[in-house]
């Protein structure tokens, strides 16, 4: 009786062993990878808007405060995206006829509103508020970065749970005085960790609750 | 292999001694492992032309047909339940768990049978575990296939269900470890693991038998491709033999840790009814109990139609009846323990559950279950209902029916917890029984396909014990120099 399967079928069988451990490895390396990645995260990447705004010329450049635009910051769960008006209480006088400001003038005449794309959106099944982080010391530049240096802005961070966790399992690493929240330049002055432990105690924030499911997801 | 002198003594258990000289007992028709004539070619022909040789019965495309058809069914539920959700479900506050929890105990129970009988018979060396071994370790795998689908349908999202394996994910957590839930998914998947490696293993010799009597190209280079280049050389058998030993080592503790794990969702939470040490061993004891009944509701009507008096005798109906008798005692002495410590306890939600279990509104399903699983199987004590087919293959079923029941009855105690504001009635709607209608077109389709496609009964074994009892009888007989043709 010939054999069935050749002398090569053995060597084949073998390496099918490390092979097939090798490809099941490969593809969960390569999902987990995916899911890290700037594709599936949206961070660092530039977003192009109805309008070319920068960051950079109003804010290093002119000086303006965060919340002469996002004006409920400290109130609202959401920071605010300014209206057109707040556009025009400078563009009707400066760049007047610049060709790049048509659509905000548009906006202003016509009354409907910019449509801006959302540069940092959190899945619905997330609650955040930005008015309790901005009370308990936690600085815009933190999470959303050094926004004056952003001609077009981006995510400055993943976004992801293990990112909200790492800061809500230890905020004393990433606190700062409340009078310094809006202060894009600001460093601590001596060690991070020790003025955090003594302004996390100041501020009442109850560390262990910061992990309770409920915070976030409602 | 193992020492097999034992055999003697087991064949002989059932031996008289009227004129002082042993009969032995393997002329006895009831402790008989295998039938007359048994030779090495009759039990290898006898099992592999099921496989190659027979043509496909109307019998089995009948029954085929009808649990394809069921599998069908179960297509559908899984459809509409992804299309919509778990709300097509009967489950709602305050019984969050109903069909998928009872159904998955059930399934999970009856896979227990062919661990048992695969790994616990064979360290205690019982050889009549070899003619149903195969199949009840086939049953295992199908059943645990059919139980896994409800947990992982019942979280809503089964797309997701890897969250539930600790990986180091980008939410920055891991799984609950103290939940018995996560426990489950560990047992369940072990559980699996271990019986398809069992199973598999067992079947690569008889695979390769199958390999070399078959005729057809496809059929040899399939058969051969699963064989995994067996040749079964004296090295082959070694390290076989060794592994399987292993597999049956790693296998035992299962048998009791799974079950165990599962009941463990219901005691470890503080619930009036669940939270009793005794659900792990009587779980356990219920497990087998449904698994043997299972086993027997299947083999029954297959022995018949492939004519397999010789392989599966008497002998193995008996024990297995003795096994689910002895289980049906450990389970019934579980719900007296229920009924004791639940007035024992003192606690007021203790007693007032338990009196709703038997006398509350569901009431109806806990006499039921009494009569399934302890009234009726008192039968057993009965040597004629042990090895008559018809009534044995009955009480089979209707500890199916009792063991589902219990289940059932345990998960209704949800209706009623602390609070009568909150307090709630249970009814399935139509996708309930239509999944579970389903896994039983699952488990049916699997099984007509193994009987079809693989050698439902160990052949390699069987040999060997063929080799082992005609050995001895060649030995007893020796006096009246009886030759005992073995041929090959």
């Amino acid at each position: 009786m010939p054999q069935i399967f050749p002398r090569s079928a053995n060597a084949t069988a073998r390496a099918s062993i490390l092979g097939s451990l090798l490809l099941i490895g490969g593809f969960l390396f390569f999902l987990d990878s995916f899911n890290r990645s700037n594709y599936q995260t949206n961070q660092s990447l530039e977003i192009v808007q109805p309008v070319m705004f920068e960051h950079t010329r109003h804010v290093a450049g002119n000086g303006l405060d965060c919340r002469y635009c996002h004006t409920s910051v400290e109130e609202s769960h959401f920071a605010g995206i300014p209206p057109v008006e707040t556009c025009m209480t400078c563009h009707s006088q400066i760049l007047k006829g610049a060709p790049i400001l048509q659509p905000v003038r548009n906006s202003y005449e016509m009354g409907a509103p910019l449509e801006w794309v959302r540069v940092h959106d959190l899945g619905d099944f997330v609650y955040f508020n930005h008015s309790i982080h901005i009370a308990k010391g936690m600085a815009c530049v933190t999470c959303h970065g050094h926004v004056d240096e952003m001609a077009l802005m981006w995510q400055e961070n993943t976004l992801q749970m293990q990112w909200c966790l790492d800061c809500h399992r230890a905020p004393e690493k990433y606190i700062r005085p409340r009078e310094h929240v809006f202060d894009l330049d600001w460093e601590p002055e001596g060690d991070q960790i020790a003025m955090g432990d003594s302004l996390v105690e100041a501020y009442n924030i109850n560390v262990g609750q910061l992990t309770n499911c409920s915070i976030c997801h409602r | 292999m193992a020492d097999r002198s034992h055999i003697k003594g087991s064949l002989d258990a059932g031996s008289g001694s009227s004129s002082g000289k042993l009969t032995p007992s393997y002329l006895d028709p009831d402790y008989r492992v295998f039938g007359d004539g048994m030779t090495y070619k009759s039990v290898t022909d006898k099992v592999t032309d099921i496989v190659l040789k027979l043509k496909t019965s109307k019998g089995w495309w009948l029954g085929f047909g009808i649990s394809f058809m069921a599998l069908q069914v179960l297509v559908i539920s899984i459809i509409y339940l992804l299309i919509k959700g778990p709300g097509i479900w009967g489950v709602n506050n305050p019984s969050m768990w109903g069909f998928a929890i009872i159904n998955f105990v059930w399934w999970i129970g009856i896979g227990h049978a062919g661990t048992l009988i695969s790994a616990i018979l064979l360290l205690v060396q019982q050889d009549w575990r070899t003619s149903i071994n195969r199949f009840a370790e086939a049953m295992t795998v199908f059943a645990v296939m059919c139980a896994g689908l409800f947990p992982l349908l019942h979280v809503g999202r089964p797309w997701l269900a890897y969250w539930m394996l600790p990986y180091p994910s980008t939410m920055g957590i891991w799984p609950q470890f103290r939940s018995p839930l996560l426990w489950d998914v560990f047992a369940i998947s072990t559980y699996l693991t271990v019986s398809v490696l069992f199973w598999y293993l067992g079947l690569v010799p008889d695979l390769a038998t199958l390999r070399d009597r078959a005729v057809k190209k496809a059929k040899k280079v399939i058969y051969g491709f699963l064989a995994l280049g067996w040749r079964g050389s004296a090295k082959h058998w070694d390290r076989f033999t060794t592994a399987y030993l292993i597999l049956a080592g790693l296998s035992t503790p299962l048998v009791l840790s799974v079950h165990s794990i599962v009941s463990l969702d219901f005691a470890v939470s503080n619930l009036p009814g669940w939270h009793t040490t005794i659900f792990p061993p009587y779980f356990v004891a219920g497990a087998v109990y449904s698994g043997f009944a299972m086993v027997l509701t299947v083999m029954i009507p297959v022995r018949h139609v492939f004519g397999l008096h010789d392989i599966l005798t008497l002998r193995h109906l008996n024990n297995m009846s003795k096994v689910m008798l002895a289980m049906g005692l450990v389970v019934a002495y579980g719900y007296a323990m229920e009924a004791f410590f639940a007035f024992y306890s003192g606690g007021q939600y203790e007693i007032q559950a338990f009196q709703n279990r038997v006398f509350g509104p569901y009431g109806w399903s806990y006499w039921a279950l009494i009569l399934c699983n302890v009234a009726i199987p008192q039968l057993l004590w009965f040597r004629r209902f042990r090895v008559t087919l018809v009534p044995l293959w009955m009480i089979s079923n209707i500890i199916n029916i009792g063991m589902w029941l219990e289940r059932y009855v345990i998960v209704i105690t949800l209706t009623r917890d602390f609070m009568t504001s909150s307090w709630g009635y249970y009814v399935p709607t139509i996708w309930d029984w239509s999944l579970y209608l389903g896994t039983f077109g699952l488990f049916f389709t699997c099984t007509f396909l193994f009987i079809r496609f693989l050698p439902m009964i160990n052949v390699f074994e069987m040999r060997e014990l063929i080799h082992h009892v005609k050995h001895h009888e060649h030995h007893d007989k020796a006096g009246h120099g009886t030759e005992v043709e073995v041929s090959h």
